[in-house]
């Protein structure tokens, strides 16, 4: 059947001879593949490139967890007795909030933060050759930096060596996720993602629809327990008074009581809502100010005290304009098109970059010119 | 059909070189490049021309990332719905953005593809530069 005869194509003598490349390119015709198969970063992506997560994202089930498994005991063992002790409307405000704290942080977990591209090849050389002639270097190697005015006032940029460009003002390297992030904020690994300009409208949302929910859960979880103990009823007489039709049964859903879970809930928030009421207090802060976790935590602007150019350039000097800038501005776009298909001579170029830099992706490659070389056959045969 | 040529029908328009225009960043984190005249692009296009086509970019994205009560309604409207109305509708700025690959688009037809330039969409190289590419130097008559 496959009487004809082919030669296996070499994938370095892609790049070098353009009649191979052209029998290549007919190929691969048939499977275009999409920008986020090859994006260079550290990052995981689902649903054919629709969702983005940070390649370690441990913590966020625990998150998701704590969350969901708090508010499923408070809606099992409080709600039944608070509506019947105070109004309906408990568990509909549990409710509303619940589902605004889910939303936020799927939304924060699953956005991409502000990712910058990184740079083409031509760009990265344009640059250093800028580098090489500008007066701004010395003799001297890198560090490379760039000072710039903004708003009067000297900012420097620094160069990043993974993505071969200068950096844009408040774009930070994330080293967990190996990526340049627009006003990168921080990396949250109870997020499992970065922080940065197309998120933190969420992340905020998130934090301050959590605090709300801990302390709605945490003052209902206390009224539970001053109604009950009001009613006279100790522990034990509750315990006691309960049908004991099975007497094993019966000793062991006393420990289970419905009261113990109200304990556990009432751990948890007493835990949790300080640092999340600390974290609500801290961004609220950096919102009012227009500055970001990171430059508070490297003290970017306020190193130098007493000398006027030392304020933060980016400030609207407005707590109302900053708040609105930060939260309710325009929604920027993604950068890196995850979802967009390759042009056919990216697409080999990439492949066969992969393939001199990386050894490892070697055996795919050859797993694509079994595929090729069948599909030669069948061509041939036809 | 033979008649008809565009650059991408040329069997391979060769690259001359490329130059990029880099970002301003004197105002702050917005959108804005700068409108210095490359030295590369004396010979092909005009200086004014130029100046132009990248003043309305600029004030383009300005538009697109302008604080003001249309960019706060969406905003607030988006936190009450718990940020799913961005799943079903179009934020202002990707509507900008629309209109700026429309205009990118005309302007390398009428003016910078006769002259043998190609100027990329910014969004396409994630918003850092604008890429000229400068075609080499050949009538397109001659092609045929």
């Amino acid at each position: 059947m496959k009487k004809c005869e082919y030669q296996q194509i070499d994938p370095r003598a892609l790049t070098v001879s353009p009649s191979s490349a052209q029998n290549h390119t007919e190929k691969k015709v048939q499977r275009p593949r999409r920008k986020w198969e090859v994006f260079p970063g550290k990052n995981r992506f689902f649903c054919d490139g629709r969702i983005i997560l940070a390649r370690q994202s441990g913590v966020l089930p625990l998150t998701l967890g704590l969350i969901v498994v708090t508010c499923g005991l408070f809606f099992a063992f409080d709600c039944p007795f608070l509506v019947e002790h105070l109004t309906v409307f408990i568990p509909v405000i549990g409710a509303v909030l619940f589902v605004f704290v889910v939303f936020s942080l799927l939304r924060t977990s699953f956005t991409d933060p502000g990712i910058l591209p990184r740079a083409t090849p031509d760009e990265a050389a344009d640059i250093e050759k800028q580098i090489d002639t500008s007066g701004s270097s010395t003799y001297r190697p890198p560090p490379r930096t760039k000072e710039i005015l903004i708003n009067q006032q000297v900012v420097k940029l620094k160069y990043c060596f993974t993505c071969k460009m200068f950096r844009p003002p408040r774009t930070s390297h994330c080293s967990l996720c190996d990526n340049c992030v627009e006003r990168f904020d921080h990396h949250c690994p109870w997020v499992g993602n970065c922080v940065g300009k197309r998120n933190y409208r969420f992340f905020y949302s998130f934090i301050i629809s959590l605090s709300f929910l801990t302390s709605f859960i945490f003052g209902c979880v206390i009224t539970h327990i001053t109604l009950r103990s009001q009613a006279g009823k100790s522990l034990v007489q509750a315990i006691q008074e309960s049908p004991a039709r099975y007497p094993f049964v019966h000793t062991l859903l006393s420990c289970l009581d419905s009261f113990s879970f109200t304990v556990v809930e009432l751990v948890i928030c007493f835990f949790s809502i300080w640092s999340i009421l600390g974290l609500s207090g801290f961004h609220t802060y950096l919102v009012a100010s227009n500055l970001t976790t990171n430059e508070d935590i490297k003290g970017s602007w306020s190193s130098k005290r007493g000398a006027e150019e030392s304020g933060n350039p980016y400030t609207y000097n407005s707590i109302l304009t900053n708040c609105c800038a930060t939260l309710c501005g325009p929604m920027p776009p993604s950068l890196i098109d995850r979802r967009g298909f390759l042009p056919p001579d990216e697409a080999m170029s990439a492949a066969s970059a992969s393939e001199i830099e990386l050894p490892p992706f070697a055996a795919k490659n050859d797993a694509h010119m079994e595929d090729n070389c069948q599909d030669l056959a069948l061509s041939c045969t036809a | 059909m033979a008649e008809t040529h565009s650059l991408q029908d040329l069997q391979q328009p060769i690259i001359s070189s490329k130059v990029f225009i880099q970002r301003d960043y004197s105002s702050g984190t917005i959108c804005r490049f700068q409108t210095k005249f490359p030295s590369e692009l004396e010979s092909r296009v005009d200086k004014q021309q130029f100046e132009e086509t990248i003043q309305t970019l600029n004030n383009l994205y300005a538009e697109a990332e302008k604080l003001g009560g249309k960019s706060y309604l969406e905003g607030c409207l988006a936190c009450l719905t718990a940020y799913t109305i961005f799943l079903c509708m179009e934020t202002h700025y990707e509507k900008v953005l629309k209109k700026i690959a429309k205009y990118v688009k005309d302007q390398n037809e009428k003016i910078y593809a006769p002259r043998g330039l190609l100027i990329t969409d910014p969004i396409e190289r994630g918003l850092r530069v604008i890429e000229i590419t400068i075609f080499e130097d050949r009538s397109i008559g001659s092609a045929r």
